[in-house]
């Protein structure tokens, strides 16, 4: 039986959308992370059971990207330094299925660890020939792919000598309110893991795991760029729609 | 079936990337009944936060999405129906919006007229999601599902209250009149 039979049966039913489990939910409160301590909620969220308002939501990107917005290193006048690199991936439900034409946005430092940002003060040189800010969608297979330098760490002040792991900042909506993700991707093996309470505030060892890329020879361009395999897992629905009243 | 990339914090550096020229319009401006939705977020000192990001989800104002999943077909004119804007030094946020229509709930009864909001900023390690309904529509309020479940003071932080030219919600991330927040 496909979907639309089932809703067009069932007139408003709704079908929801799985919780994730604790492991993989960092908590508001994470008291290592300074920031989270006046801004974390200290009343229990209250459990919303999904209706049609967050089973839907925006299916935008559409007009949104432009020709080079996949290319960070192709936005200005010259080349930005840094190692250059490719990072690809396919965009998938909890049921593993693809999530096609859906808006990914990502931004990041530039490769000495500073990003375009007048908020940014870190003593490192500006690129001019880098921004650091990328857009593109999915294609009919929920595949990606950006080209871009390697982001630097960076220090941060949450605690003595905090830095933060290189990371690329990933942007999704998904085809639901609920599916919408923001996210950190991590470079493989990186030193900086152990001291980040960031990364750490997801407490099971396997969730951290997801936000990490891998290298990938294969995504690798000869005499060109390194290439990453990043894949990313938005929630997936629940088994059976909420029953409506007669 | 396979586990969720997890959430992680917006951080302070995005108002190059994610802000969109069009974000606060939901509708164009100059729309027919187009009203403001204004408001300031604020932490658990009372201090304005400056580098928060809010996104909206509603209805049009015949209570229909801008979705295929939703059964009963579209929205007329095809109503965006999100909106995004970061917040300004003083934490204000406003986006241009139509008020929504009533929606079904799943259990056959109407939800009041409300828009689903999202809050992203540093400090946030996942985004906070609550909903803004509408002070003025007291009947259609009482009737809602999601607000009859909630004391009466955690469904006072939920109301939007008219103002000149439209709303006004707060959001306040914590302390004595904590924001609602919803887990979804």
């Amino acid at each position: 039986m496909t979907e639309p039979s089932l809703q067009a049966r069932r007139g408003l039913a709704v079908r929801g959308y799985r919780r994730e489990d604790e492991g993989s939910r960092p908590p508001y409160l994470y008291p290592d992370y300074q920031a989270t301590r006046l801004r974390a909620p200290r009343r229990p969220l209250t459990l919303l059971p999904h209706t049609l308002t967050e089973v839907t939501g925006p299916l935008l990107g559409e007009g949104r990207v432009g020709e080079l917005d996949h290319d960070l290193t192709r936005q200005h006048q010259g080349e930005p330094l840094g190692e250059r690199i490719i990072v690809t991936g396919q965009v998938l439900d909890g049921d593993g299925r693809p999530v096609p034409h859906t808006l990914l946005e990502v931004w990041q430092a530039n490769a000495a660890g500073r990003y375009a940002h007048h908020v940014d003060q870190h003593p490192a040189p500006l690129d001019p020939n880098f921004t650091g800010v990328g857009r593109c969608l999915t294609d009919a297979e929920g595949r990606y792919r950006f080209v871009s330098i390697r982001p630097g760490a960076y220090p941060w002040k949450n605690h003595q000598n905090a830095w933060r792991p290189a990371h690329i900042h990933f942007s999704l909506f998904g085809r639901a309110f609920v599916q919408r993700l923001i996210t950190q991707m991590y470079f493989p093996g990186d030193p900086l893991f152990d001291h980040d309470p960031i990364f750490h505030s997801v407490r099971d060892a396997a969730a951290r795991r997801r936000m990490v890329a891998g290298f990938d020879l294969s995504e690798t361009v000869p005499e060109w760029a390194l290439g990453y395999r990043f894949d990313i897992v938005l929630r997936g629905r629940d088994a059976t729609p909420t029953e409506e009243a007669p | 079936m396979s586990a969720a990339t997890p959430s992680q914090t917006v951080g302070p550096f995005f108002s190059h990337a994610l802000p969109w020229p069009d974000g606060p319009y939901v509708v164009p401006a100059g729309t027919q009944g187009a009203v403001w939705l204004r408001g300031t977020v604020l932490d658990g000192a009372g201090e304005p936060v400056p580098d928060a990001l809010l996104e909206t989800w509603q209805a049009d104002p015949g209570g229909r999405f801008d979705h295929p999943d939703d059964p009963r077909g579209g929205t007329a004119g095809g109503f965006r129906g999100f909106g995004r804007c970061p917040t300004d030094a003083d934490g204000r946020w406003a986006i241009l919006t139509l008020k929504p229509g009533r929606v079904p709930a799943p259990d056959g009864r109407r939800q009041a007229p409300h828009v689903a909001l999202s809050v992203f900023a540093r400090g946030l390690l996942d985004r906070l999601v609550t909903r803004v309904y509408f002070a003025d529509e007291p009947d259609a309020n009482a009737a809602d599902p999601v607000l009859a479940a909630l004391p009466a003071p955690a469904r006072a932080t939920l109301l939007a209250r008219p103002t000149s030219d439209g709303y006004r919600f707060d959001v306040r991330l914590q302390g004595e009149q904590e924001t609602t927040f919803f887990d979804i």
